[in-house]
């Protein structure tokens, strides 16, 4: 748990693994862990863009997962990301989508 | 292939339909002098008949072997039988024990104990998922693939399969149900219960979740499906079927990552197993990722590629989810990590 903030961890996530021998991960030096996560947030909100969503930074730990109308929840890491996304979006966020890969493939920024 | 979680204990997890011959095999198992040093979770004591080889009985529920092997029953939950066990055995009531073998129900579908293993906030420090070893009846496992769901669930989250009742078919029958499971389950090795090479301990320490001891000299076995002569209809319409996306571009990993999580989101209870190797932009050597449905294992960073051959490639088995769309799918969220348009998937089905 964080001193500061009283967040608490949860499990490891595939995308973030502690760095160990043998496990390939991101999660490494802090200027690789802070390239990773801009990316990751940048990939993620032109994803998040197509269900009215956007995702940001909060303090190198943790995301910020936000509706157009400014409803904003926490969100650790992948693993809750998407199924937080469909709560406060209301709608199904799926990969497999049509409509979904129609837009994305439309290429650039929506 | 390094061990990811070189102090934790392996957990091989048996499962099979009713009948497919599992409590046989326990039975061998337990008396194996292999498994000196392994602790065996089963459903119940009397299935397996443990009366002669009763060295003590440690209560109720565990029992000591002569072969050395710890047995225990579970009541009630699994991950309390768990925890106890682990309690157990740091209290030095139990014996040392290096590898954990567990029994699943003949209709379980073996995802869930996978999930305990990861998500339990004890068992997950002290116990790491190897493989899943599915017992398959060579009499009547092709009739109970065509009709019971969990048999087919059970052979295709598979790391092993063991064929039984080998000795009471002939050949050809044998050849028709592995050519069944392998439009299931394209790359689990097949072990012969009755075959002359029958070796318990490269059974149990074979191809893992956690990737060590994979059968191929790479460390990583991606075997492509073998194609399905005569069969009605594409791979597409059947209910359960196995498919390889081959991958020319170089993959960018927080696109990937954002893609297979949003994927198992939705679609993880359908997604039966996804192994791949990766050639990953900005890595010289290949990552290796194993899922099973929701629970995807820790990535493993490989020493090296197994052949001349740098294409990423990524087997799926799928319940019901249509090859194309996963492979256009993954394509356009790749797309949007590389700095130029990636391409080019080819897809074996």
């Amino acid at each position: 748990m964080c001193s500061l903030c009283g967040i608490l961890g949860s499990n490891e996530h595939w995308t973030d693994a502690v760095a160990r021998p043998g496990v390939f991960t991101r999660n490494t030096e802090r200027v690789d862990r802070r390239r990773e996560r801009a990316k990751r947030v940048r990939i993620a909100s032109r994803i998040l863009t197509e269900f009215g969503l956007t995702l940001s930074d909060w303090q190198g730990s943790s995301f910020l997962l936000s509706t157009r109308t400014g409803k904003t929840e926490m969100v650790e890491d992948l693993g809750h990301l998407w199924p937080l996304a469909e709560k406060i979006s209301g709608r199904v966020c799926d990969p497999l989508s049509h409509a979904l890969i129609e837009r994305l493939e439309g290429g650039g920024d929506a | 292939m390094p061990d990811t979680f070189p102090d934790f204990t392996p957990v091989n997890l048996l499962t099979g339909f009713l009948g497919s011959g599992k409590t046989t095999l326990l039975h061998r198992l337990l008396q194996d002098p292999a498994l000196s040093d392994t602790a065996v979770l089963i459903n119940e004591f009397g299935e397996v008949g443990l009366d002669h080889h009763l060295l003590e009985r440690i209560d109720d529920t565990m029992l000591l072997l002569q072969s050395g092997c710890i047995c225990c029953t579970i009541r009630g939950e699994l991950a309390q039988a768990m925890r106890d066990l682990q309690s157990k055995r740091e209290r030095g009531i139990v014996p040392p024990f290096r590898r954990l073998i567990m029994e699943s129900t003949g209709l379980a579908d073996p995802f869930p104990v996978l999930s305990t293993l990861k998500s339990d906030p004890v068992l997950r420090h002290h116990f790491k998922a190897a493989n899943v070893i599915t017992t398959l009846d060579a009499v009547n496992g092709l009739a109970q693939l065509e009709t019971h769901g969990e048999s087919v669930r059970q052979a295709a989250i598979a790391d092993a399969i063991v064929l039984t009742k080998t000795d009471l078919t002939d050949e050809p029958a044998v050849a028709r149900l592995m050519q069944r499971v392998r439009r299931i389950n394209p790359d689990a090795p097949f072990v012969d219960a009755h075959g002359d090479h029958f070796d318990i301990d490269r059974l149990l320490s074979g191809a893992s979740g956690s990737g060590e001891g994979a059968p191929a000299r790479s460390g990583f076995y991606c075997e492509e499906p073998v194609s399905v002569i005569g069969e009605a209809g594409s791979a597409h319409q059947k209910p359960v079927h196995s498919f390889v996306m081959t991958i020319d571009a170089r993959i960018d990993w927080t696109a990937f990552g954002l893609w297979l999580t949003m994927l198992l989101n939705r679609h993880g209870d359908k997604v039966l197993r996804v192994k791949g190797i990766l050639n990953i932009e900005g890595e010289d050597n290949p990552v290796a990722i194993h899922g099973v449905q929701h629970l995807v294992h820790p990535p493993v960073h490989m020493t090296g590629w197994p052949s001349d051959d740098r294409r990423s490639r990524i087997v799926f088995i799928v319940d019901g989810l249509d090859a194309d769309l996963i492979r256009r799918s993954f394509s356009a969220f790749n797309r949007l990590g590389l700095p130029q348009p990636a391409a080019d998937i080819t897809e074996t089905a």
